[in-house]
């Protein structure tokens, strides 16, 4: 790679590298946790429940009242199950590479440009946290049981839909794990910001957005766009008209905002790296 | 392709300047700058063997960085087997094998051998070079036992093997190595200088070494590259060091019995006499000879031993001046 000039062929051939880098660095952390599988299994327990809490914070809520912001417990359970197995994709394939902070810190930062594979690829796969697969479990779950209940015509259009809307969800959230590393190599600090937007994000998004001020879903529509993971989409599934009284069509952008936001992400990412290179911390 | 047969690494006026901003009250912030590296120039040959010395914060970590990719130079220009080590990371970084001695480039949590198989990965190394450059590494730094312990559970001197076998597993063409034997005992450091000097006589790897262990240098490289305060001070051998650095040779002399001490030898000075035995010292780039024919000329003589100056000294010499 070059890293002055980058040929489109050039860049295409290290994202592919750097992808299949990912995957067998990640293939050995899998392997070196499964040697422990009783641990494994605990671990994976563990973090099954603490997710589920979640949703048993909304079930208590249901206990007292019949709906929340006029959205039906089915209804409230599509957006939390969306947007837990979203957050729970990114998280699993991306968490760690919020770690860079710690890594400018520590100096291990200098290690990973030693080697030929893109640093995101290795940030990224580095301690590899297969038990994080438990917050996608329990969110498909009560994704499975909405769907079960919401008594909707899933036509193939429909369907197509929910699995653009999750992965681009996940795209999504990624991204932000990967903008709010790059901020880190200006600001080591911003990872409390970061989380803000990551776990902050995935709960608001579990809740219906009527239940919101419009000041805040109109920030997080244009702003950050975290109503693209699983509101608008979702809406439109659902058969409600969004507060914010949207075009329509928003309802079907969440792939190519994603894509928007991968752009947008790469070039912070660069720059971040480049500002490192040049200050060294 | 062609490395240029002449300069392996070429660095002409490098220069690094951080710039550090430091709070100096409740809003002001100043910004001061770091001359980290100042304008140094030297080349080395394919195959060289080179101690890079200087005291603490001279810029030696600094312009590691530099050669290896990391950092990208503020000023001058910089060359690594004919590529430009910061424009041309990832390609060069295949052919260079970095041991930062104060941290480890091993996964924390892995044992030794799953390491070396991410390293394979990494560097696309052929399974069958993969493993014979392991055994031959794994054999010759003793790493037998080790190569199923996590990293975290190895002591220093078994860590800084482990890093050195994981720098080498893709045949580098050059190896640079940050302060190799901090921190190691005795046994351990003789262990990675024996490796160090087998690998350059038989696989011709380049290696450009700093550390603070003057010994290192002595056993290993004929050649120094001296800098303070990120600049050049000595680019030579390790024997002309001597002479810059104003070392002195000391010849001990036993008489026949206590006299006063020696006069009228040309460029000798007597700096201590004890008994019958006293010690001249005498510039380190003049010859012996004459002084110890005009000694045995003059002076009743029984024994006579030279002793070369302590590098440590002459080096301690050249950093205070
Ligand atoms: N990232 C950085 N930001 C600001 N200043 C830095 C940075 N890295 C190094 N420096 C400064 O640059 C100078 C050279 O540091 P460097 O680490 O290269 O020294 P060194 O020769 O390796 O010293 P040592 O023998 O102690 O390892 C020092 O004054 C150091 O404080
Ligand atoms: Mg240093």
């Amino acid at each position: 790679m070059a890293d002055g000039t980058p040929r489109p062929r050039a860049v295409l051939g290290d994202a592919v590298w750097g992808v299949r880098a990912y995957g067998f660095i990640v293939a050995m952390w899998v392997r070196s946790t499964m040697a422990y599988r009783a641990s494994f299994a605990m671990m994976l327990a563990a973090n099954f429940a603490t997710t589920f809490l979640d949703f048993a914070a909304i079930m208590i809520m249901f206990s007292q009242v019949d709906a929340l912001g006029g959205f039906t417990l089915p209804e409230v359970a599509f957006l939390y199950g969306t947007s837990c197995v979203a957050f729970g994709l990114s998280d699993l394939l991306l968490g760690t590479a919020e770690r860079v902070g710690r890594r400018v810190r520590d100096g291990t930062m200098d290690v990973l440009l030693t080697r030929p594979v893109p640093v995101l690829s290795q940030l990224a796969a580095d301690r590899f946290a297969l038990r994080r697969l438990g917050r996608i479990i329990q969110g498909s779950l009560v994704l499975g049981w909405a769907v079960l209940r919401l008594d909707l015509d899933w036509t193939p259009g429909r369907v197509a839909l929910l699995f653009s809307m999750v992965l681009s969800g996940a795209a999504i959230f990624g991204c932000v794990f990967v903008l709010g590393g790059a901020f880190q190599f200006w600001a080591q600090d911003a990872s409390e910001v970061q989380n803000a937007f990551t776990y902050g994000g995935t709960t608001l998004l579990q809740y219906p957005p009527t239940v919101f001020g419009k000041e805040l879903v109109r920030g997080v529509t244009f702003v950050v766009p975290l109503a693209f993971v699983n509101w608008l989409p979702a809406l439109r599934l659902l058969g409600r008209d969004d507060p914010l009284g949207l075009p329509g069509g928003l309802d079907f952008a969440s792939p190519a905002v994603a894509l928007l936001c991968c752009a947008v992400t790469g070039l912070v990412w660069r720059a971040g790296l480049r500002a490192y290179r040049s200050t060294g911390s | 392709m062609s490395d240029g047969d002449g300069e392996f690494i070429d660095v002409r006026e490098l220069t690094k300047t951080f710039t550090v901003r430091r709070k100096t009250g409740l809003l002001r912030r100043t910004a001061t700058q770091v001359h980290a590296v100042d304008g140094i120039s030297f080349a080395l040959r394919r195959g060289e063997m080179v101690g890079f010395i200087g005291p603490n914060g001279a810029g030696k970590s600094t312009t590691i960085k530099m050669l290896t990719g990391i950092l990208t130079p503020t000023d001058g220009s910089l060359r690594v087997a004919g590529v430009d080590p910061w424009q041309e990371r990832t390609r060069l970084v295949r052919r260079i094998g970095v041991v930062f001695g104060q941290r480890t480039t091993l996964w924390w949590d892995l044992p030794l051998r799953d390491s070396y198989g991410l390293v394979r990965r990494m560097y696309r190394i052929p399974r069958a070079r993969f493993e014979e450059n392991l055994a031959r590494c794994v054999e010759l730094l003793e790493l037998g036992d080790l190569l199923d312990v996590p990293v975290r559970q190895l002591s220093l001197g078994q860590r800084m093997r482990g890093d050195i076998t994981a720098a080498l597993l893709h045949d580098p063409d050059v190896l640079y190595l940050d302060e190799p034997t901090i921190g190691l005992d005795v046994v351990s450091k003789a262990r990675v200088r024996r490796f160090l000097v087998a690998l350059n006589a038989e696989l011709g790897t380049t290696v450009l070494l700093t550390t603070h262990d003057l010994s290192d240098i002595e056993h290993l490289c004929k050649r120094v590259v001296v800098i303070d305060h990120g600049r050049l001070v000595y680019d030579g051998l390790l024997s002309g060091l001597h002479e810059v650095g104003r070392g002195e040779r000391t010849l001990v002399v036993d008489l026949e019995r206590e006299l006063p001490p020696i006069e009228g030898i040309p460029g000798a000075r007597t700096v201590r006499t004890e008994g019958p035995r006293q010690w001249l010292a005498f510039p380190a780039s003049a010859s012996a000879a004459p002084l110890v024919s005009q000694l045995a000329a003059d002076y009743p003589l029984v024994d006579l031993s030279l002793r070369e100056p302590a590098i440590e000294d002459v080096i301690a010499r050249m950093y205070a001046g």
